[in-house]
């Protein structure tokens, strides 16, 4: 079953491999990974769904020294989203008929050519893959999806408790992952 | 105070209280080498190759419980410790390598002898670093050291570039308290799952303790005994958990698993629970999965969350330090009998003792059995015994009982042929005692040979006992078992060992009738200036029993036959 965790790194180079690597060795199968900053300048945020044992996944994840907080959020009422870019072949017919579909799925066209628009859907996974469905027997020329990212509903906050970083610790760029 | 990265190197491993450090010098490292003439309290051990050097660090640490140090030039120098720090990752060995790195600005450009060690170390290490600005370097080395020899102890690699050697810093030592806050060894169980263990413990009729490495580790020698004794529970012990406890001790079992005893097998596979203490279920001590313990429930204390389910399901888990959770415990239990369960495990031990090859008569030949039990004998049972990797490795498991931790040094997790002779120098200079022996296979022994010149060049007095059977005999024993005896490629031939020790000037014997054994022996360990050789000239088609074939059933294992018993 696919599960999705939230993991609290250390904005540290590196790191990123050593969660990726992690991942190939123990052979657990990736869906998604995604990573980016937090409110933090010392921490990044990974949503990692997966297709493996969530508790082996946690447990192995906290043997990483840089890895401060895994949160298992499968089962917790959570917001998901997932961004696309699509770029659909179209013609004076079908244009309308994709301009229609955006407004059903409250998508935006970003970009419009000759023959082409693309457009940028937001959702979580469901909405996404259904958006693709549809826009598929009109004319898929690229796609991109930059993966999932996931936050607990309500007052479920995930932050790393008492982090403090070290005095000094200042050699590193931020978002060298 | 104004020092170069290299002096601070050397200011932080004494801090650590490293007086030894094992090593090769090469360009990226110099600068380091060079200031080591400034700090005479650390002695420096030339090893003729860098996995020797690993190895020494690791044989190091694990005789005597403190970090062991390796130290390598980048490139070349750098991968040839891979094996070692492998072999030190799967068994949990605290060592910290120190690579010299090619100048940060020429990393990333294919520069001379420039290699990603980092990232070729990331998985085979608990943490490794490439430490870019000297002002990090001491801090590096102090969570370097302490990541190593904390939690669940293991390898942790600090590639340091050679200009940051060469950078001169104002230099104070970071005292105070370490800040990682990532890491976070677990130390106690919860009153919950002590209650929960407790109810299982109670409820058992036929439990098995099974000890491993973590009882060594966590120094949970005392613990252990003490929880048995109460609950009448017999022990099995992992090849690891050797020396974890008393093993003359009543209620053990001596070793479990693939080449463990026919009683501690039977055990285990009748057990209605098992004491998993600080041990991982390695598929060589479960046999196939399926059919393990098959009515037993499980407690797992494991000071590694990630053990817990990784294999097997425990009923209860408990994660933390082994003695800490054992003290917990003890204080909750009352004393428990289990007669009818230890008389049946008594008939499985008769059974096993019938069969023992102590017990048949050997005529003229000499049996590697044999000789590891003379070794039993003339030593006292207290010798501190490092093997290598075969045949020999699991006779020694079955004949040298141990009654002291840290007294079975071996490559258990990755079984890495080549790791005796250079862990045994490296126990041998920590422990500065002369009952060290390397116990090694005349095929795994040439693998490091070399590393005799370091035993001499350093006068250590190791005794080495070469287990000369004139094959790869564990392979061949496969090939005998289940390739229908094609013995290919496992044939091996070897030097005179004698003359081989005579060039480096190593007093040597070799010893062809169980007779001349003990003789042997005690003349080895009167040689206290230097290492001393025994070319053991055994069987050359023995066979390790009892034995369970890769992924079988833990209780369908090949035994000895007993002559007059079973057909031949
Ligand atoms: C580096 C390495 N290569 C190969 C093996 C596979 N292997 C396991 S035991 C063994 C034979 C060891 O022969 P020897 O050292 O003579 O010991 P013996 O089994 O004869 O006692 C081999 C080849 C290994 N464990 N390690
Ligand atoms: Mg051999």
């Amino acid at each position: 079953m696919k599960q999705t965790l939230i993991a609290l790194v250390e904005n540290k180079p590196g790191v990123l491999n050593r969660v990726a690597s992690l991942f190939r060795r123990r052979n657990f199968n990736i869906d998604s990974l995604t990573v980016g900053r937090t409110e933090s300048p010392h921490i990044s945020r990974m949503t990692i769904v997966v297709d493996a044992d969530a508790e082996q996944v946690q447990t192995q994840l906290y043997k990483l020294v840089n890895v401060i907080q895994v949160e298992k959020v499968t089962d917790v009422p959570n917001v998901s989203r997932d961004l696309a870019l699509i770029k659909v072949r179209v013609d004076r017919e079908t244009r309308s008929e994709v301009m229609q579909l955006c407004e059903i799925f409250r998508a935006h066209i970003v970009d419009t050519g000759r023959e082409s628009v693309t457009v940028e859907v937001t959702g979580d996974e469901k909405k996404i893959s259904s958006m693709v469905e549809v826009l598929q027997p009109i004319g898929i020329l690229e796609m991109v999806r930059t993966g999932v990212v996931t936050m607990a509903r309500g007052e479920h906050i995930l932050s790393p408790n008492g982090y403090q970083a070290r005095d000094g610790s200042n050699g590193y760029q931020n978002n060298v992952l | 105070m104004k020092l170069t990265g290299a002096e601070i190197i050397f200011e932080c491993l004494i801090r650590e209280g490293v007086d030894l450090i094992f090593g090769y010098p090469g360009g990226a490292i110099l600068p380091t080498y060079d200031t080591m003439t400034k700090y005479p309290a650390i002695h420096h051990v030339l090893t003729r190759h860098e996995q020797g050097a690993a190895h020494m660090a690791d044989g190091y640490a694990r005789a005597t419980g403190r970090v062991g140090v390796a130290m390598a030039t980048s490139g070349p120098g750098a991968t040839n410790l891979v094996t070692g720090i492998a072999t030190a990752m799967m068994d949990s060995s605290p060592i910290v390598c120190i690579t010299g790195q090619v100048a940060t600005n020429a990393i990333g450009t294919d520069a001379f002898q420039e290699t990603d060690v980092t990232g070729v170390t990331l998985p085979i290490t608990k943490h490794n670093y490439l430490v870019y600005d000297v002002d990090e370097l001491a801090y590096t080395i102090r969570e370097a050291f302490h990541i190593a020899r904390t939690g669940r102890p293991g390898p942790v690699l600090i590639d340091i570039p050679k200009d940051v050697q060469n950078t001169i810093t104002e230099f104070e030592y970071p005292e105070g308290e370490i800040i990682l806050p990532g890491y976070h060894p677990p130390q106690r169980a919860s009153q919950s799952q002590l209650e929960a263990a407790l109810q299982l413990i109670r409820e058992a009729e036929c439990p098995v303790i099974l000890a491993g490495h973590g009882v060594v580790m966590s120094g949970a020698t005392e613990e252990v005994v003490q929880f048995a004794e109460m609950t009448q529970t017999p022990i099995a012990l992992t090849l690891l958990g050797k020396g974890g406890i008393p093993e003359h001790h009543p209620l053990s079992l001596g070793m479990m698993g693939m080449h463990g005893t026919g009683h501690a097998n039977l055990a285990i596979q009748n057990a209605d629970l098992l004491l998993a203490f600080g041990m991982r279920f390695d598929d060589r001590v479960t046999g196939n999965l399926k059919t393990y313990a098959p009515d037993a429930r499980k407690i797992h204390i494991d000071i590694d969350a990630s053990e817990i389910h990784k294999v097997i399901h425990a009923d209860v888990p408990m994660v933390g330090d082994l003695k800490t959770v054992l003290r917990q415990l003890l204080p909750m239990l009352e004393p428990i009998e289990h007669k009818a369960w230890l008389g049946q495990v008594r008939d499985w031990m008769e059974d096993a003792n019938e069969r023992d090859i102590l017990h048949h008569d050997a005529g003229e030949r000499l049996f590697a059995a044999h000789v590891i039990h003379d070794m039993w004998q003339a030593t006292n049972g207290d010798a501190v015994v490092v093997t290598d990797v075969g045949q020999h490795q699991m006779w020694e498991a079955q004949y040298y009982p141990h009654s002291r931790p840290n007294t079975l040094i071996t490559s258990g997790g990755l079984g890495t042929m080549g790791y005796g002779l250079p862990a045994s120098i490296g126990a041998t200079l920590g422990l500065k005692a002369t009952n060290v022996w390397a116990v090694v296979g005349d095929g795994g022994f040439q693998m490091t040979m070399s590393e005799l010149a370091t035993a001499v060049q350093e006068r250590v007095p190791v005794n080495i006992a070469i287990i000369n059977n004139g094959f790869l005999g564990m392979v061949r024993q496969w090939q005998e078992f289940f390739y229908e005896e094609r013995y290919h490629a496992t044939p091996i031939h070897s030097p005179d060992f004698v003359k081989l020790a005579d060039a480096y000037g190593i007093p040597a014997r070799r010893v062809q009738r169980r007779d001349d054994v003990i003789p042997a022996i005690q003349w080895a360990e009167s040689i206290t200036d230097g290492p001393a050789l025994i070319d053991f000239r055994v069987e050359t088609h023995d066979i390790v029993y009892p034995m369970v074939p890769a992924g079988a059933d833990l209780h369908n294992m090949i035994r000895r036959p007993i002559p007059s018993r079973d057909q031949v």
